[in-house]
């Protein structure tokens, strides 16, 4: 409900996350529709359970938590879902960076609408993540313990204002082309979760798009904010997208199980696409002198981010990694007298309930 | 204290620091779930304080509206009681502070909708549902870190005799404002006492009874506070965001 | 440190009129935060909402067409939990 307390420039960008958020709706409409056609029963006793799942999978059935599924299959889901939702939480820091000092009371409510908002989004996908057999306690150690990864765009620093809106605008909208694609995942749990996540994310990005927008139209200072904010977000958001697609590692089976459906370069050449007409309508330079059209592909022709860099930033090298994982343990840390004080409340209750009972 | 638009930026301040300081536990607080609450309660005062805020500068009359008066006046124009700004110091303190300022703000709302002026009654309306949650929040806290753990029942007894007494600040008479806050002390006790009780914990018998906020004179915390909000507004002066 | 913070599923009636459908899970040490942190969660506390939180562990689920023999062994932790239903109409942009 906060999230919508703010109104898109005149005419900015409502086509493109519009269009985006109206293959979430189609994706929803899809699950429904699948949901509808009626699943097929369990796999016959003497079945092959690998050619059944293939069979549910290529039917675009949903494969739902108590079903077989190849141990591979799982592993990969409970990686990347995880890693998505330690995204969230992690990336809760760079925007969390501002609130106290957002320049206007309208816009510390947003953001830190929009920071809780991803504290959600973080708790919907560790239960995902959960129905997979494992749990959330789990995983948040798997990432205090610095052996399960979070998106390597959260260890860019926020400078200044800007930045909260070039997060908003070119991370976000990163992060939605990604994900929109995620609401036809084959595994149900994870469908729904990205269908309810992409929803809310939608607005971020206008948040952040609005932002830009203004400052951009203001004063010559927070021109040349914005700049600086797209000049420094702009090859790290082209870099979410992941490696080439030669260099990828899980690319091609996530593609045969329909966890992904589109490759690493697609979805970033889309992402391009989409960007360049948005950057106009702001007045702001995409920080790139080889990008321009190209006739025979019907796309832009852009220059690749340093893929070693990411490599580095990935490997725990980059400008804030340690200060994001120091921040999240020492929260943990510190918190943990509170949760003991919850547990032990709530035991000494149920004991108690349990004396009145007897 | 003395008319409308004085009252009106009194609770304003409350809400608007007591906003300030529960955002800085986003991404810090001990639980996920609770890091949602603690933002879900520093919209609910951040949205109190901006309605307040308008209202007063309309009474004002003098052309300041809500981020005139945030970012723009320094520590000794504001009129929050000391409570609110004080650093948020470990979660007991914070809940602490929560459910006092909770059960000074659900009865203070609940009168303020029944007042002659229509506005404040009409931000009281809202605000006293949003403050009988954070009331119930912090009630909750209380009780289980008070009956939790040794830890947790040392250092929330702690936090209680901390922030205890900048409660009576809250209730300094004012008989011509909308709502006299001497009032509504009863309710306060009525609340508190039993909470703190079933917590197992001793209500401070303290003398000691900090105050001036409502006169501008602070601790020595505000003007950190404010230098950290303000910076960003100040730094562009006339600016839009 | 959810060991301690069972597994609720939550249940959410939008309106008047509908039932309590499951709109998904969360972590809590008792029943009196479950329904706290649900509302936060779930609802951003949008009133006139009914809503119930149930422990994991206390729902049997029936699985008429999958194999239980098939089921890895962490097929018994209450984490194997149907989540992200529908959410019912008026919760869902909050």
């Amino acid at each position: 409900m906060y999230g919508n307390d703010f109104s898109a420039p005149d005419g900015a960008t409502d086509e493109a996350p519009g269009g985006l958020l109206g293959e979430v709706e189609a994706a929803e409409a899809e699950l429904r529709a699948a949901a509808a056609r009626g699943r097929r029963g369990g796999p016959a006793p003497d079945e092959d359970l690998a050619a059944y799942f293939a069979e549910v999978v290529d039917a675009e059935q949903k494969i739902e938590p108590r079903d077989w599924m190849p141990d591979a299959y799982r592993r990969t889901l409970i990686r990347q879902i995880a890693q998505h939702a330690h995204s969230e939480i992690i990336g809760m820091q760079p925007e969390g960076n501002w609130i106290s000092r957002a320049p206007s009371l309208k816009r510390k409510a947003i953001l830190l609408a929009k920071v809780q908002d991803e504290a959600g989004h973080g708790l919907y996908l560790y239960a995902a993540a959960e129905t997979l057999g494992i749990s959330r306690d789990e995983l948040v150690q798997l990432l205090l313990d610095g052996r399960q990864k979070y998106s390597s765009i959260f260890n860019y620093p926020t400078l200044s204002w800007a930045d909260v809106g070039a997060i908003g605008w070119l991370v976000d909208g990163a992060a939605i082309v990604n994900q929109v694609p995620l609401c036809r995942c084959s595994y149900g749990p994870y469908a729904r979760a990205m269908i309810r996540v992409c929803k809310e994310e939608s607005f971020h990005q206008r948040q952040g798009y609005e932002i830009l927008h203004t400052l951009a139209h203001g004063t010559p200072a927070q021109q040349a904010m914005a700049q600086d904010a797209v000049d420094r977000w702009w090859y790290p958001s082209l870099a979410m997208f992941g490696p080439p697609d030669g260099d990828s590692t899980h690319s091609a089976q996530s593609m045969a199980w329909k966890i992904k459906r589109f490759s690493n370069d697609d979805l970033r050449q889309r992402f391009v696409d989409m960007c360049v007409q948005q950057a106009e309508i702001l007045g702001l330079r995409i920080p790139d002198a080889d990008l321009r059209w190209n006739d025979e592909r019907q796309a832009y022709d852009y220059t690749q981010p340093d893929y070693d860099e990411l490599m580095q930033v990935i490997s725990g090298d980059g400008p804030c990694n340690r200060e994001r994982m120091a921040h999240r343990r020492a929260a943990h840390a510190d918190g943990s007298w509170v949760r003991e004080a919850a547990a032990a409340y709530a035991a000494k209750r149920a004991e108690q309930r349990e004396k009145v009972a007897a | 204290m003395n008319g409308p638009f004085d009252f009106t930026l009194a609770l304003a301040d409350d809400a608007l620091i007591a906003a300030q300081r529960l955002a800085e536990w986003t991404t810090r607080a001990p639980e996920m779930e609770e890091d949602i609450a603690l933002a879900n309660i520093a919209l609910d005062q951040l949205g109190a304080a901006r309605l307040l805020l308008s209202y007063a500068g309309e009474l004002e009359g003098a052309g300041r509206d809500e981020d005139a008066l945030a970012y723009l006046r320094d520590d000794r124009e504001f009129r929050n009681a000391l409570m609110v700004e004080l650093p948020n110091d470990d979660f007991a303190v914070t809940m602490a502070k929560l459910f006092f300022l909770a059960a000074y703000q659900l009865p203070l709302y609940t009168a303020l909708a029944g007042c002659a002026d229509e506005r404040l009654a009409a931000i009281g309306a809202k605000a006293r549902k949003e403050s009988a949650y954070h009331l119930d929040h912090g009630a909750l806290w209380v009780k289980r870190l008070g009956d939790g753990t040794e830890e947790s029942h040392r250092r929330m007894q702690a936090a209680v005799d901390q922030v205890w007494p900048y409660t009576h600040e809250l209730f300094a008479a004012d008989p011509a404002a909308p709502v006299d806050p001497a009032t509504l002390r009863p309710a306060f006790d009525e609340v508190v006492g039993p909470v703190l009780t079933e917590a197992t914990l001793t209500q401070p018998d303290s003398a000691w009874a900090p105050a001036g906020g409502r006169a501008g004179v602070h601790t020595e915390h505000l003007a950190y506070l404010l230098a950290e909000m303000q910076v960003l507004h100040r730094a562009h002066p006339g600016a839009k965001w | 440190m959810t060991d301690h913070s069972p597994l609720w599923e939550v249940f959410v009636r939008a309106r008047r009129g509908l039932s309590h459908t499951h709109v998904g899970s969360l972590h809590a040490p008792d029943a009196e935060l479950a329904l706290r942190n649900a509302r936060d969660l779930y609802t951003r506390r949008q009133e006139g909402v009914s809503i119930w939180v149930v422990p994991a562990g206390a729902i049997t689920a029936s699985s008429p067409d999958e194999k239980d023999a098939f089921f890895d062994p962490a097929a018994d932790k209450v984490y194997r939990h149907p989540t992200f239903y529908e959410v019912p109409d008026g919760v869902a942009h909050l």
